[in-house]
């Protein structure tokens, strides 16, 4: 056990190690940091004012390791828009982004959990078929579309729910809705499989030949064997909804993380996208790595 | 003799229910159409997808008040025909679904055919890159590479392209290793046939019946996040007719107009849930239901 968490946790750190090179990298592929930063507008000696200001003539792998070094301390570096440090902005927007994350989240369980089970429990009946369906129109739907379908029909036409801001918990509902609509299919599919494999083991039929109830086998026996690659791939798609959250954020003019991003992105505030970059890839990083342990801790058959 | 040779070959013939193969039939319709409409989208366009008139701004569809007859699916906010300006995205659409695939395919294919084939410290090596690709936020990136370098129809397909590899990897990955070890690759090796030859030759059409179901799969994300960054203003440029492009220009005019954000997302919709529909098919009819 001992051996598994520390060959994870070096795998881990080695994945963090590229990502820091890859975040950092990404924001140079311009070629010239200077004039992006400087805009179209720009004259030479603007350009070179920044360059040096921003020691941008230094090696690319001394700025690199100066910027890594900071990051390492959690400063993240400045942002040339707010002129404030970029973990602080990360910091305040992060709440949204994390509660707009976790109701995606709640919102898939609830749906996703019970559709799977009761598609696998009935499997090849209609009601299966309608389900995977469901799964089927759930891949297809383009989540920024969905999101103002919702605000034209919920918003505006009935009212019933605000069109963007999150000055009251209202404001979650409709991105959490759009959000979880992108890990719906994939958990209710992993939860159908792995339930109706899980239906078919001897052990059921042993619960069965005891007399058990069939709400208590399906509940209590099978799902919890059919639990551990959901909660797996419940963490892996939070981390994918953190990531996602620069489009459904955008849509809904929610003051998250994403929104940041996106808007540092189109005003070439380049250290806050490299920062929420990093930031996100860890936190995936982080997520995975719990959901492997828990595992491990689960089914000892994983600690290979 | 032979005969049962060939049969233990040959995946069990399946029967499958009507509901699969009217799903199965609606996906190669829905492709088909798509793939028609694109190749002969000059054809098809009752108008110039570029010409505006500001005399003619959003005009409704026809099933809608003050709509004109010339214009069955209206006109956007500069008097552009909506239905020509949809033909043409059908273009965009598939060229970057198709060409972010090949791109993707190649790299993922190669990765996992390696990695799998070898296995050992090779295969650690490929499953850390996996691994790597898996933790960097794809739309972040994507919209990131895009702001940089410029945003045209090329850089959208190469980056979508570079960064989408990892199913194809992962898939490639674990059929190598379940072919890896059967008697026709002994055979080839006994053989004398060269490294390239085996992963090429031997493995790869073995495991073709998974990749192509990948494909659909990639392929149909692809579509969906060329859509989300056009529309996020990062993906391919105005005034190609993006869908996603469509939507987000047409986005301040939907409160009064709600069809002008409408026909672009059915459309975008109807297209990838037709090319999913397709790679359900496949994968029931090349008995390629390893990954779901």
């Amino acid at each position: 056990m001992v051996l598994f968490i520390l060959r994870r946790l070096w795998l881990a750190a080695l994945v963090c190690l590229t990502v820091l090179v890859v975040s950092f990298s990404l924001t140079h592929l311009s070629g010239d940091l200077a004039a992006s930063i400087a805009g179209p507008n720009a004259t030479a000696a603007d350009i070179a004012i920044i360059t040096k200001n921003y020691g941008l003539d230094r090696p690319f792998v001394v700025q690199f390791l100066e910027w890594a070094g900071h990051a390492a301390e959690g400063d993240l570096g400045r942002s040339f828009l707010y002129h404030a440090p970029v973990s602080g902005l990360i910091r305040d927007r992060l709440p949204v982004t994390l509660t707009l994350g976790l109701t995606g989240l709640s919102i898939a369980l609830l749906i996703g959990l019970p559709l799977g089970i009761l598609a696998a429990v009935r499997e090849g009946s209609a009601i299966d078929r309608g389900i995977m369906m469901v799964a089927l129109l759930g891949q297809a739907m383009p989540g920024f579309w969905l999101g103002l379908v919702m605000i034209v029909l919920l918003g505006l036409e009935l009212q019933w729910l605000p069109i963007s801001g999150v000055e009251t918990w209202q404001g979650y509902i409709m991105p959490g809705i759009v959000l979880a609509f992108s890990a719906i299919p994939a958990l209710m599919r992993l939860t159908r499989s792995g339930m109706i494999d899980a239906l078919a083991a001897d052990y059921i039929r042993t619960a069965r030949a005891k007399g058990l109830g069939r709400t208590k086998i399906v509940l209590k026996h099978a799902l919890r064997n059919a639990a551990m690659p959901v909660v797996s791939i419940a963490a892996v798609q939070l981390g994918f909804m953190l990531g996602g959250s620069v489009v459904i954020e955008s849509v809904f003019a929610l003051p998250g993380v994403g929104y940041l991003a996106w808007e540092s992105i189109t005003k070439n505030d380049f250290p806050v996208v490299q920062a929420v970059v990093l930031f996100l890839a860890v936190i995936y990083i982080v997520l995975t790595l719990l959901a492997d342990m828990m595992n491990a801790l689960l089914d000892p058959r994983l600690r290979a | 003799m032979s005969s049962v040779g060939i049969a233990q070959g040959l995946p069990a013939r399946r029967r499958f229910p009507a509901f699969r193969r009217l799903a199965t039939l609606l996906g190669v319709v829905i492709v088909g159409t798509a793939l028609l409409v694109a190749i002969f989208a000059p054809y098809l366009t009752p108008h110039d997808p570029f010409a505006q008139d500001l005399n003619l701004r959003l005009i409704p569809p026809v099933w809608m008040e003050g709509s004109q007859s010339t214009h069955v699916l209206g006109t956007d906010q500069i008097g552009r025909d909506y239905l020509s300006r949809l033909i043409y995205g059908t273009r965009i659409s598939m060229l970057i679904g198709v060409l972010a695939v090949v791109t993707s395919g190649l790299i993922g294919i190669t990765l996992g055919i390696v990695g799998g084939f070898y296995g050992g410290r090779t295969d650690d090596f490929v499953m850390f890159l996996i691994t790597c690709r898996l933790s960097i936020p794809l739309i972040l990136v994507a919209l990131t590479v895009v702001a940089l370098v410029g945003s045209s129809l090329a850089v959208v397909i190469l980056t979508l392209g570079l960064l989408l590899w990892d199913r194809f990897a992962v898939v490639a990955r674990t059929t190598t290793m379940q072919v890896r070890n059967l008697d026709y690759i002994a055979a080839a090796q006994a053989a004398g046939a060269s490294r390239v030859h085996i992963l090429v030759r031997e493995v790869l059409p073995n495991i073709a019946n998974h990749l192509v179901v990948v494909a659909t799969l990639e392929m149909a994300l692809a579509i969906l996040l060329e859509a989300a960054l056009s529309f996020l203003g990062l993906g391919v440029p105005p005034p190609l007719p993006s869908w996603g492009l469509m939507i987000a220009e047409a986005k301040e005019y939907m409160f009064f107009s709600p069809w002008v954000i409408m026909t672009p997302g059915v459309v975008l919709f109807v297209l990838v849930l037709g090319i999913n529909l397709l790679g359900d098919g496949l994968r029931d009819l090349l008995g390629a239901d390893l990954e779901r």
